[in-house]
């Protein structure tokens, strides 16, 4: 019953297909507009989280500092947080009139909300967490012994860091990009209330399916199907992590 | 066993979800008279008219509960063809109306709306009229094309003629006065109602009558109704004279007498 409960709407969702018209709809220009945007945001927002992610994560592994709990308890907060609930808290902080918002607006004349910086933000705040997470969990595994032999050796901290830590977690670097990737292009809720909806600027595949499906529902299942392709692509080459056969 | 033990849950659980799924609400009473629920979908902009109308049908029968789905006209149209179970529909135009045509029964029109620019309190940016709007550096905020406020909206400006670049296309005209009453927008286009209905931290400016837009609301009860008797009552309470006094405190202007 669960394994339907699981499949019924994805064979739903390719019975209800136009095969037919699917090339066209595919490559329309609405439709490439979203992709183009939607891969601009995840890729970029995979950049942030990387950027503040992996600290993040090295300092939660290896630093044993007070709170430390409690900011890892906020770093995965986003993770169990209703998006649009994480779309409100955006605008009340990076809104033009947010705490912080408004000393980025009076200072640098820079607003977040309706440009694709903004949902570049909203995607890194819904999608970090799962990065933070897993290359934390990947420094936790890892034998620092390694470590100590480099510097045995007398390498510096960051050339350890460089040639002996980094490809140790690759992997766990690797399946966190990945997570956090994937969320970030399926990420609506925080998008459509903090970004806003504009075609080519804020308007993601996710805020497109939605909006499509209340015109053309053709053009909402050619969108879902690439986001269906891309999630299952996701699953597919992360089947190890998944599911590790020891 | 073990597994005629798993097959009994399965089996309570599915007769558990069949119920919850049948669960009708309706009292003792039978059907003939509006005492059932009733589930209408209204356009975004009917939000507070509509509230308060609700509230009257509930006192004058029987404490009848009345649930609303409001939205804007386009999503609710494609979710009536989706067989939603809707009793009766109240479009922002005829057209989202008319998709819908053969779900339905006959539309009547029981109000109007004009439109207005919606500005923060006190109007910061200084706006006078439309052409305003034009300014590059102004954050405006429409109303999606699909939606009947955008089609509206793009219909005044066109006659205008100014062009204006939006930096959002909200879903409903409601998100368009939540843009701009938090103030992350600068202005919008919205309906006269949601001006009003918006609160003290928006304030309206008039289009002129030339260039504005009259919205016409039409209402129908839905073929499919499971309360086809309550969906009557209540579109007949729309239309009646109580009906037309409640839209009309709320700033609708009556339907065309065409």
């Amino acid at each position: 019953m669960a394994v339907g409960f699981l499949a019924v709407p994805l064979v739903g969702l390719l019975g209800r297909t136009p095969w037919g018209s699917i090339g066209t709809e595919l490559t329309s220009p609405p439709v490439l507009e979203a992709l183009r945007l939607s891969l601009v945001c995840s890729v970029g927002a995979v950049a942030v989280s990387v950027g503040l992610g992996v600290p993040l994560a090295f300092l939660l592994a290896r630093v044993d500092f007070p709170g430390r709990n409690l900011v890892r308890a906020l770093t995965t907060l986003p993770m169990v947080l209703p998006p649009v609930v994480g779309g409100v808290a955006l605008l009340l902080a990076f809104g033009r009139r947010g705490l912080v918002g408004q000393w980025l607006d009076r200072a640098f004349g820079i607003a977040l909300p309706f440009t694709t910086a903004g949902a570049i933000l909203a995607e890194a705040f819904v999608a970090m967490p799962f990065l933070v997470v897993t290359v934390e969990a990947g420094l936790r595994a890892m034998d620092r012994r390694f470590e100590d032999a480099a510097a045995t050796l007398g390498a510096g901290r960051w050339t350890t860091l460089r040639r002996v830590t980094l490809p140790l977690i690759a992997p766990s670097l690797g399946a966190g990009m990945a997570l956090c990737w994937a969320r970030a292009l399926g990420e609506f809720g925080a998008t459509i209330t903090f970004a806003g909806n504009l075609p080519g600027v804020t308007q993601t595949m996710p805020l497109a399916v939605y909006l499509a499906l209340e015109t053309d529902l053709e053009a909402a299942i050619a969108l879902s199907l690439i986001l269906l392709a891309i999630s299952l692509a996701v699953l597919i080459a992360l089947r190890g992590r998944w599911f590790p056969s020891a | 066993m073990p597994g005629s033990r798993i097959r009994l849950l399965a089996v309570l659980a599915a007769t558990a979800l069949v119920l919850a799924g049948c669960g009708d609400d309706e009292p003792s009473g039978g059907s003939s008279a509006p005492s059932g629920e009733l589930t209408v979908f209204a356009a975004a902009s009917l939000t507070a008219a509509f509230t308060e109308l609700g509230e009257r049908y509930t006192a004058a029968n029987g404490g009848a509960r009345v649930t609303f789905n409001f939205a804007g006209s386009q999503a609710l149209a494609t979710q009536v063809r989706q067989a939603a179970p809707a009793d009766v529909f109240a479009s922002a135009d005829t057209a989202n109306m008319d998709k819908v045509r053969d779900l339905v029964g006959t539309p009547r029109s029981f109000a109007s709306n004009r439109l207005q620019i919606v500005v923060e309190r006190g109007n910061p940016t200084d706006i006078k009229g439309l052409e305003d709007l034009a300014d590059a550096d102004l954050k405006v905020v429409l109303a999606g094309p699909d939606v009947p406020a955008g089609r509206y909206a793009a219909e005044a400006l066109a006659k205008a003629g100014v062009t204006v670049e939006p930096v959002s296309q909200e879903d409903n005209v409601k998100a368009v006065v939540t843009k701009v009453s938090l103030g992350e927008a600068d202005a919008g286009i919205v309906y006269a109602t949601d001006v009003t209905a918006g609160g003290d931290e928006v304030q309206g400016i008039d289009i002129p009558e030339e260039l504005n837009v009259l919205a016409t609301y039409p209402i129908a009860t839905v073929n499919q109704s499971r309360h086809p008797s309550e969906a009557k009552a209540f579109m007949d309470m729309v239309l009646s004279a109580e009906g037309q006094r409640v839209l009309e405190t709320h700033g609708f202007l009556p339907p065309p007498t065409t």
